[in-house]
Order: structure tokens, then sequence, then C-alpha cells
């Protein structure tokens, strides 16, 4: 325990990279306090969460008292020095194994590490180890890892969402300070929704996808997910920028995140899109964000009613384009040069098919399967490319509301958390859960999911905030001003291993 | 439109995925019905709209001809499920 100066002395493992580093700097606290705390709560906790796959415990604490001495020698700090970071594994890193929950790279030892992972490196961050996911990232629940369900801080019984579900769990259940996730069609933003954490998806291009496994490719993203706006700021600092490894990386500056923390809401137009808002939304988060709503108004955002025709749409675009996508992605996964490879094959084709059958799970199966066909000779016209254009009338949907506002605040997720199990059996009603988070991955948007509530059984529940590309500081400056103004107290999952109360 | 079962084995082969009959038959309805809501977009006029293979206005994103150090041959092999010196080995190809 430390006293922070506040009335209240705070666990080191609860704090945010923000508090971390001012009482690191000023001696109050050493790094290797906090390491040993997140992995005090790890040894604690993760057997019921299962949020982590691989721990780099040796690292973490040689990292951890390096960037004590550090401190004492009154050196340079860096940005992110001595925070510790969760990764999605996902994400390469030469330390331990990169194996996106799936058989097919058990084992697996990347010999490289991903740019976010290099950039968080050079500004001091230490790394607790990998985060569990959907296999491939294909999946809302964390529930199609190849190795282990991850729980629900909240409620052990419910999912903690997906596909950063492991990210999500660690940061909410403070097994970490910080995490990286992934998104593609709102694996950051619905996991952290549901988790009652902050996560951002930036525009496409902003941070490079370079040693992220590929899913789709025109839709993913990296971003932070924290315990608050602040944090996402930080950490968005340090990841973003163009990066000659990345093609799809954007040549547009990065501006300094947190410098927009502090304003106000006075003067902002805030657009609520009624398609957002009808059938199929669970009243009581309908309740919670119309609340939030209120409270941004009272803040002195004039709100504007708009309208996104097309929302509909989305989800039946998403699953071609990201499927076509991954069909192609995934391809490498061959048994040829890494992973998973099939014994006994007699020839190369048999091996390739053994290889498949075998080291993929049934979801990403469904998914090749069905991009597969969508590109297949004769199918082409009718989906792939009819969907690539109907993602066309989506990004004129946002740009014609952008046009009237500066940011559209909606919900994220249709329901709070749901219980393991509940979905599995039907994959469209799985993937019908997508319908706020999609439309931002084909618009290319950025997105922000950021508790607004909870339910009447204490789960909680997100709101996103939405701006136009590379509208970041926007998003930022209208979260971080409800944030301020929330007008409820945020909570800490109940863990004693039963539900939350 | 249904998705046959030979589609279905159809598009395993140009996936090179073997199935098992019984994925085969759940392939078959999960793949029908999820195109079946896919077909909604049907009802959207497309015509003369321009396709989106890209949100980000880039193009020819190119690099100075010159040569760079690329991944070692040793780092490139150590994941190899078999390897034979410099090379990975596989089963036989052609007959």
């Amino acid at each position: 325990m430390v006293r922070t100066g506040k009335s209240e002395t705070r666990e080191p493992s609860a704090l945010t990279a923000h508090e971390l580093r001012g009482l690191m700097q000023s001696g109050k606290m050493t790094c290797t306090e906090v390491v040993r705390a997140v992995f005090e709560r790890i040894d604690r906790f993760d057997q019921q969460i299962k949020a982590y796959l691989y721990l780099f415990r040796e690292t973490a604490l040689e990292g951890a008292a390096h960037v004590d001495e550090k401190i004492k020698r009154g050196d340079e700090l860096g940005a992110f020095e001595g925070i510790p970071v969760a990764l999605k594994d996902n994400l390469c890193t030469r330390e331990g194994e990169t194996t996106c929950a799936s058989r097919m790279l058990k084992g697996f030892r990347a010999p490289y590490d991903a740019t976010v992972v290099e950039r968080l490196a050079n500004a001091g961050a230490i790394f607790i180890g990998k985060t569990n996911l959907d296999e491939f990232a294909m999946g809302s629940s964390t529930e199609n890892s190849a190795f282990q369900v991850t729980a629900n801080p909240w409620d052990l019984t419910r999912v903690p969402g997906g596909s950063s579900g492991g990210s999500a769990a660690a940061v909410a259940a403070d097994e970490t300070i910080v995490a990286l996730g992934s998104d593609t069609g709102g694996s950051i933003r619905q996991p952290a929704a549901l988790c009652g954490i902050a996560g951002l998806k930036p525009t496409y291009g902003r941070v490079s996808r370079y040693g992220l496994v590929a899913f789709a490719s025109s839709l993913d993203q990296i971003g932070p997910m924290t315990k608050d706006v602040e944090d996402l700021a930080l950490m968005m600092t340090v990841i973003s920028g163009k990066d000659p490894r990345d093609s799809t990386s954007a040549e547009v500056p990065v501006p300094d995140y947190a410098s927009v923390l502090d304003r106000d809401l006075k003067g902002m137009k805030l657009g609520v899109p009624r398609e957002y808002f009808g059938e199929g939304i669970d009243a009581e988060v309908r309740e919670s964000v119309e609340r939030a709503i209120d409270r941004m108004r009272e803040c002195g955002a004039e709100i504007v009613q708009v309208s996104l025709p097309n929302t509909k749409y989305g989800i039946p675009v998403y699953y071609i384009v990201a499927n076509a996508e991954a069909s192609a992605n995934l391809a490498r996964y061959d048994g040829v040069r890494y992973g998973y490879r099939a014994p006994d094959a007699s020839d190369t084709i048999s091996m390739y098919e053994k290889t498949k059958r075998s080291g993929f799970g049934a979801e990403v199966k469904r998914r090749i399967m069905l991009g597969t066909y969508a590109l297949s000779s004769g199918y082409y016209d009718a989906y792939y490319l009819k969907a690539q254009k109907v993602r066309t009338l989506f990004r004129r949907d946002f740009e014609n509301a952008f046009a009237v506002c500066d940011a559209l605040i909606v919900p994220t997720s249709p329901t709070p958390a749901f219980r393991i199990g509940e979905k599995t059996d039907d994959p469209l009603k799985m993937y019908l859960s997508d319908v706020y988070t999609i439309s931002a991955n084909l618009a290319g948007v950025p997105a922000l999911a950021m508790p607004c509530g909870y339910s009447r059984e204490g789960l909680p529940i997100g709101l996103q905030v939405i701006a136009k590309p590379f509208g970041e500081l926007t998003v930022l400056r209208v979260a971080s001003a409800y944030e301020r103004h929330r007008g409820f107290s945020l909570r800490k999952p109940p863990l004693n291993g039963t539900k939350a109360n | 439109m249904p998705v046959s079962r030979d589609d279905v084995e159809y598009v395993a082969k140009l996936a090179r995925i073997e199935l098992t009959e019984a994925e085969k038959n759940t392939l078959t309805s999960q793949l029908s019905s999820i195109l079946g809501h896919i077909e909604t977009l049907n009802e959207l006029d497309t015509k003369g709209v321009e396709p989106t293979f890209h949100v980000l206005d880039v193009k020819n994103v190119f690099r100075e001809d010159e040569v760079v150090p690329s991944l070692p041959v040793e780092e490139a092999l150590k994941n190899a499920p078999a390897r034979d010196g410099g090379f990975f080995k596989v089963p036989k190809i052609i007959e």
C-alpha cells in the first residue's frame, strides 16, 4: 500500500499510468514495487479470470530494477518509463510465444517485435505478458480461444467480450496497468465496454500494423486499453505514427494527445444517430447512454439528431469484407515454414489440408470458408465487390454526419456481458452483436469506448465517441470532458470469485 | 441462395481445408444462414458507386531502391517444422 497524498491509501496495481509515473519519478514508489504488485494480482486472480496466456515475470522484474536504477541516478525518463503493459497475443514479440490463441501457432517464436512493442519498449514500458483472445482475433467473446476461456472480472460466469477479452479483463482486474488490443470489427471497444474500462480504435493507418498478425488488412488497427482516458492519450502518443515497415500507415503528424484532456464541451456539436437507438438494444443500455448524452448537454454541448441510414447493412458488409480478407491472410498457415504441421502427410496438398483441419478452430474455419466462397469465381461481383461499394455508402453516411457535428455518441454493445456459452450455438447471433462497432472499422474512423454506467445487475455499460478520420483529439476531448462530469462513481469489479452484487 | 454440400466441398478444396463429414453438414447450414443474411445487400442500389478498397488516400507507397538487411536465414528457419540446411523441408510435391 502507498500513500498517494489522497485521503485513501491505494494499491499500486489499482492506479493508472499517469498516476504511477508521478509517484515513481518523485521516489514515492519504486517500479519494482509496482511490477510486484501487478504479479501479486495475477497470482491471486488469474486462475479464475484466465486473462493471460504467457507471463514475462523475470524480464519484467529485471526491467523494473533497471528503471529503478535510472530513477536513482536522475536519468532522463521515457514517456512510459516503468509502466506495466499487457500485450494481446496477436502482437509479435521476440520474447515468449505469439500464438494468436490458436493451435496453429502454439510454440511460435516471432523473429521480431511489432512496431508498437518497440515504441513502447523505447519509451521505457515493462511488458507483463501476452493476453488471451478469440483465435486469430475472430470473435466477440474470447470463447474462441483454442486454449482457455477468459472470464469477465465483474461476473466470472460471463464473457469479457472479444476478441481482446484477455487484455480487457487484465486491465479491469488490475492485473496490468494498461494493455494493447486490436480492433477489426469492435475487438477493443466491445470488451472495453463489457469490462468497464476505456479502449480506443484509432483511425485506420494511425498506428502501424507491422507485427500485428493480420486478420483483415483493410480493417485491423492496434489500440490502447486502459483505466481512464488520460492513459489512452498517453499510449496513443507513444504508439502512433508513420512506419516505413507498414505501407498502410499514414503520413500524418502525431499531436500531443494529452493536450486536449482539460478542455470542456462548450460549443461542441454531438450527433446522436437514430439508427443506433432503435430495435435490438437493451433498455438499460439505452437509458445509460441517453443519461450520458444528457450529462454532455448539461456540460454545454449541443446535441444534434443525425442519421446514418445504411447502419443495418454494416453486418453483411463486414462479414463479407473481413472474411474475404481473412481467407487471404490465413492462407499462409500451411505447415510449411512455421507453426503446426500435420504429421504423416503423404504430399504437400494433403499436408496443407490436414494442417488446417487440426490447426484451426471452428470459427476460423467458418470465416475462411465464407471468405473463400465470397471471393470465388462467379461470386466475387455479387459479394465482395458489392460489399466494398456499400462500404463507400457507409463512408458517405459518416461524412454527411460529420458535416453537422464534431462527434457521434452511440452505444458500444447492445447488451451488457452475456453468459459464457450463451451465444456459441448460433454464429449469426454472435455476429449481430457487433452492429454498433463495425461501422467505424468500415469507414476507418476513430472510435473510443468508455464506461457510462452499470446495469441493475452491476455489469458495466459503455458508450462510444466517434469522430472523423484523424479526429483522435476530438474523441479524446469529448471523452475526457464526459469522464470528469460523468455524474456517477467508477467501480472496481468485486473480485472474490462470486457474481457481481 | 442456399449453399449446397457440393459448394462446401468445392470451397474447402479452394481453401485447402480438410473437413469432417459433420463439419460439412454444419457448415452447409451455417453458411446458408449467414449468406442469406448477407443477401440483404441486394436491397441497395450501388450503381455508379466506387468500391472502397482502401479507406486511406494512399497510392504507390515506395521506398528507395537500396539494399537493406533482411531477416537472416537462421531467424527465418527457427520455427521450421522440418528443415534441410538452408531450406524448409516438406513432403513431396509432385508424383
